[in-house]
């Protein structure tokens, strides 16, 4: 058998990605169960040059990295809930200081502490609403070993070009579950590295307000001298009170990527076409309902099925697209919360589509049988 | 004082940030003078240095300087500055910090930071109160001290920085004053100079709030106090234990070697490299 | 909101009629947390992934249980893709400890295989039932308790043929911590042979 086919853990597949998509920075903490990015990075990342820190908090581990980004690494922090919630302060600072930075929240049951061993997708609604003020948050989510492993490096790809945190959403089932991967070759997915500046210093702004709304990024030691804040700031970076900048820049941190959705944007369908039911469900739920289609198929029953990839930003005209299929009349929207993006399914559906929420919030997985017993009430 | 407000000017942002945001008086200012010429004196490429802060009327330094300058938030400095440090070990990193911002929100991050030994200058402007939210108490405010929060008199006991910074393992650990500038000087461009984590508290005044509510008068009347209270530790050590009592102790505390973080990481890479 | 619970699974959904799941194999393997189990799974796993070239996923029960308690890994087997990734009706059931059969009896599909460790289970759910005492073996032929796990993988491969001889010895002279090699190939194939005679004397 080739030696390019590994049995491998989520985690591993999180630690694999970085280190392909060319990872130079972890600052982490430990928590379950998340932790083994953290422990395979501590091993490899400094074998090739790059740099791994255990911080002190989950805190001070997203203030690592965005200050590692700004001078110049690519970085990257991975916990679950309890640290995810620590660390949303220092990712709203680097929505509002554009940097570029990927968070791994490997899910786990809560509120609060809740269940460190257990599966859950709950921060769903975390993961784009999790800190404070306007911004567009930019989440992905795999359903595999390997989707994992490719997830990561597009999360690296699409934080260094739209120069933003972005959050990788997995769980502990996905994080902790073994499957085969062929481990791609050199070359086969595409790194991104930053846009770095082509300016002479005097001409230089950090923020700068461009027709793409894509600004060039320098890296201190550059020779540039930029201020960075997380205060409201001009271009150049120094905080302002002028209501036209701050206008400025808040439109910004919006139409850089709210410009990009069919780039970000990652969804996939699966008969749709003809459908009477779809099931939608991202991440690991997404194969159960993908079993419970299969199965419903074989029993004549036309189902579809929905699975977004990039679960923030939605793409709301594709969403809505999809969901006008001409013989849809229900959309089940399972999830391992007591109900998160259900709302965004009922904002998208036409008013004829019925929504029904199948909900599992026990730290068990939705099975087949759960989603296909849904499709049979509904048919 | 032509030549070092010449010194001054080289490295202000001058046309861009001011007027600056502080009180008339106010010590930062004396502070961010002493930063320039031991930067200056030490001839280090502005290029390659960062300063890095956090929240409050102290953090608002590194705006004005010409630097590379991140202004963070509020305790999180020394974390952000170590990530700096690490990813660019080349880099001066400088770290201008409160009482508040590094002892209360930030007191883990100081703790870790004195504890890892990264080749970091930590500067604590200690003017004992918050200034920028209005005068509240703060770690450092001395017992029975009246604050915004405090108005029957602080009940808490405050932090000794250099001890604080020692206990937790500093390889360099000073305190001057704004009074005592020449010293100051000297102790922040040793501090820089120093390989590993160097913390330099710089005691200020707030004569906006913590003289007001106090009743310890202006800004010269508070820098005439400091001048009579403080007490070189070098004098201090032949001095009797009661004189000494209640004196602002100056002076370097402690100037250890310890290998420094980022030259122990790199030893690392080297030898999994193979080289 | 549906809330079921996982551990026995719906009579009215899932069922071998479904073609997607003929190619579909669930192993569950049982016992006591420090039987090596979850090592085992692993084991299974990568001969499965990495040597006979199929697909297959490996999960497993963390958490307080996994320490003394009733312990577990699942391999699900398909040379198609796997979906859902959890087992849904068991094919086949190695249960080394009674708490661990009692638990997971109930997770066996109606024509599922129930091994046990014969010397630890005495207490078998049904007459469709193979016991092996992987344990007193493992004492008593190989002189180390710790080898049952891999002794159970033989007995596996000869039973069911989901996973190949050569797989595992691959992944045993892999797995197996350095000076252990000798043992845990001997275990291996003991648990072979001793699953060739248990499978013929049942008649399955």
């Amino acid at each position: 058998m080739a030696e390019n086919i590994r049995l491998m853990q989520g985690n591993e597949a999180v630690a694999e990605g970085a280190m392909i998509g060319g990872l130079r920075f972890f600052g982490g903490y430990p928590i379950t169960p998340s932790t083994e990015i953290a422990e395979i990075l501590a091993r490899r990342l400094p074998k090739v040059g790059g740099k791994f820190i255990q911080m002190e908090d989950e805190i001070a581990s997203v203030g690592a990295i965005i200050g590692a980004s700004l001078a110049g690494s690519k970085s990257m922090t991975a916990t679950s809930g309890p640290g995810f919630s620590l660390m949303v302060e220092g990712i709203g600072y680097a929505y509002m200081a554009e940097v570029p930075t990927v968070i791994v929240n490997v899910q786990r049951g809560g509120p609060s502490t809740g269940l460190p061993t257990k599966v859950a997708q709950a921060d769903t609604m975390q993961a784009r609403w999790g800190t404070h003020g306007d911004y567009i948050a930019i989440a992905l989510a795999p359903q595999s070993v390997r989707e994992t492993l490719d997830l990561t490096v597009r999360a690296m790809n699409l934080a260094e070009v739209y120069r933003t945190p972005v959050t990788l959403l997995t769980d502990e089932v996905l994080g902790h579950m073994r499957e085969k991967v062929t481990i791609p070759e050199e070359g086969e997915l595409e790194i991104i590295n930053r846009q770095k500046p082509d300016v002479p210093a005097s001409w230089y702004k950090h923020f700068e307000i461009t027709p793409n709304f894509k600004s060039p990024m320098a890296s201190f030691g550059d020779g540039y001298r930029f201020h960075v804040t997380g205060l409201t700031h001009d271009e150049e970076g120094f905080p302002t009170n002028k209501s036209v900048e701050i206008l400025a820049k808040l439109t910004k941190l919006r139409n850089k990527i709210m410009r990009y959705l069919d780039d970000i944007c990652q969804i996939e369908t699966d008969g749709m076409e003809d459908a009477h039911v779809a099931v939608y469900a991202y991440g690991i739920v997404a194969r159960a309902a993908r079993q419970a289609v299969q199965m419903a198929r074989a029993r004549r029953m036309k189902v579809g099925q929905v699975r977004p990839i990039t679960i923030w930003p939605s793409h709301d005209k594709k969403y809505k697209e999809i969901f006008s299929s001409k013989n849809l009349e229900a959309v089940i929207v399972a999830e391992l919360n007591q109900g998160q993006l259900v709302y965004e399914v009922q904002r998208l559906v036409p008013k004829h589509v019925e929504v029904i929420s199948l909900n599992r919030f026990d730290s068990e997985l939705i099975t087949p049988a759960q989603i296909l017993n849904k499709i049979k009430e509904v048919r | 004082m032509a030549q070092r407000s010449d010194i001054t000017h080289k490295y202000l942002r001058a046309k861009k940030k001011f007027p600056n945001v502080w009180c008339a008086g106010c010590g930062i200012g004396i502070v961010m003078g002493s930063l320039i010429r031991a930067i200056d004196k030490l001839e280090l490429d502005r290029d390659n240095v960062t300063l890095v802060s956090g929240i409050g009327c102290s953090s608002r330094l590194p705006v004005y300087l010409d630097f590379n300058t991140l202004h963070t938030t509020h305790g999180r400095a020394l974390a952000f500055a170590t990530g700096v440090k690490l990813a660019n070990p080349k880099m001066h990193v400088i770290v201008i910090t409160g009482d508040g911002d590094a002892l209360a929100i930030g007191g883990n991050h100081f703790i870790h930071s004195c504890r890892r030994n990264m080749d970091i200058t930590c500067i604590l402007i200690n003017n004992q109160i918050y200034g920028m939210t209005g005068g509240q108490f703060s770690p450092t405010t001395p017992t029975d001290s009246h604050a915004a929060t405090a108005p029957y008199g602080n009940k808490e006991y405050p932090f000794d920085i250099p001890k604080l910074a020692m206990g937790a393992g500093a390889s360099y650990v000073a305190r001057g004053t704004v009074y005592h500038v020449t010293q100051l000087d000297q102790l922040i461009y040793d501090g820089i100079q120093k390989r590993g984590f160097s913390l330099v508290e710089a005691f200020s005044n707030c004569h906006t709030y913590f003289g007001r509510l106090n009743r310890l008068g202006d800004s010269v009347k508070m820098l005439e106090e400091m001048k009579k209270n403080a007490l070189p530790l070098k004098a201090a050590a032949k001095m009797p234990p009661d004189k000494v009592q209640g004196k602002l102790l100056t002076g370097v505390f402690c100037d250890v070697e310890r290998e420094e973080y980022c030259d122990r990481y790199d030893a690392l890479i080297q030898s999994l490299q193979g080289k | 909101m549906s809330m079921t619970n996982h551990s026995k699974p719906d009579k009215t959904g899932a069922s071998h009629n479904d073609s997607e799941l003929i190619d579909r194999y669930e192993i569950r393997l049982s016992g006591s947390g420090g039987q090596g189990l979850i090592l085992a799974g692993v084991m299974l796993a990568e001969a499965v992934a990495t040597i006979d070239g199929k697909n297959c996923v490996q999960t497993q029960s963390y958490g307080p249980e996994a320490r003394g308690g009733a312990s577990r890994a699942d391999v699900v087997i398909s040379s198609g893709e796997i979906y859902y990734p959890k087992p849904m009706q068991l094919d086949m059931l190695l249960a080394l400890s009674q708490e661990a059969c009692d638990n997971y009896y109930h997770d066996l599909r109606e024509n599922g295989l129930l091994i046990v460790d014969s010397h630890l289970v005495t207490q078998v759910p049904t007459t469709r039932c193979i016991g092996i005492p992987f344990s007193q073996l493992a004492r008593h032929e190989i002189g180390n308790t710790m080898v049952a796990n891999v002794i159970s993988l033989g007995a596996i491969c000869a039973i069911s043929g989901v996973v190949s001889e050569a797989g595992l010895i691959e992944v045993v002279k892999r797995r197996a911590p350095r000076g252990t090699e000798e043992k845990n190939l001997a275990a291996l194939q003991l648990g072979l042979v001793e699953g060739k005679k248990a499978k013929d004397r049942i008649r399955l």
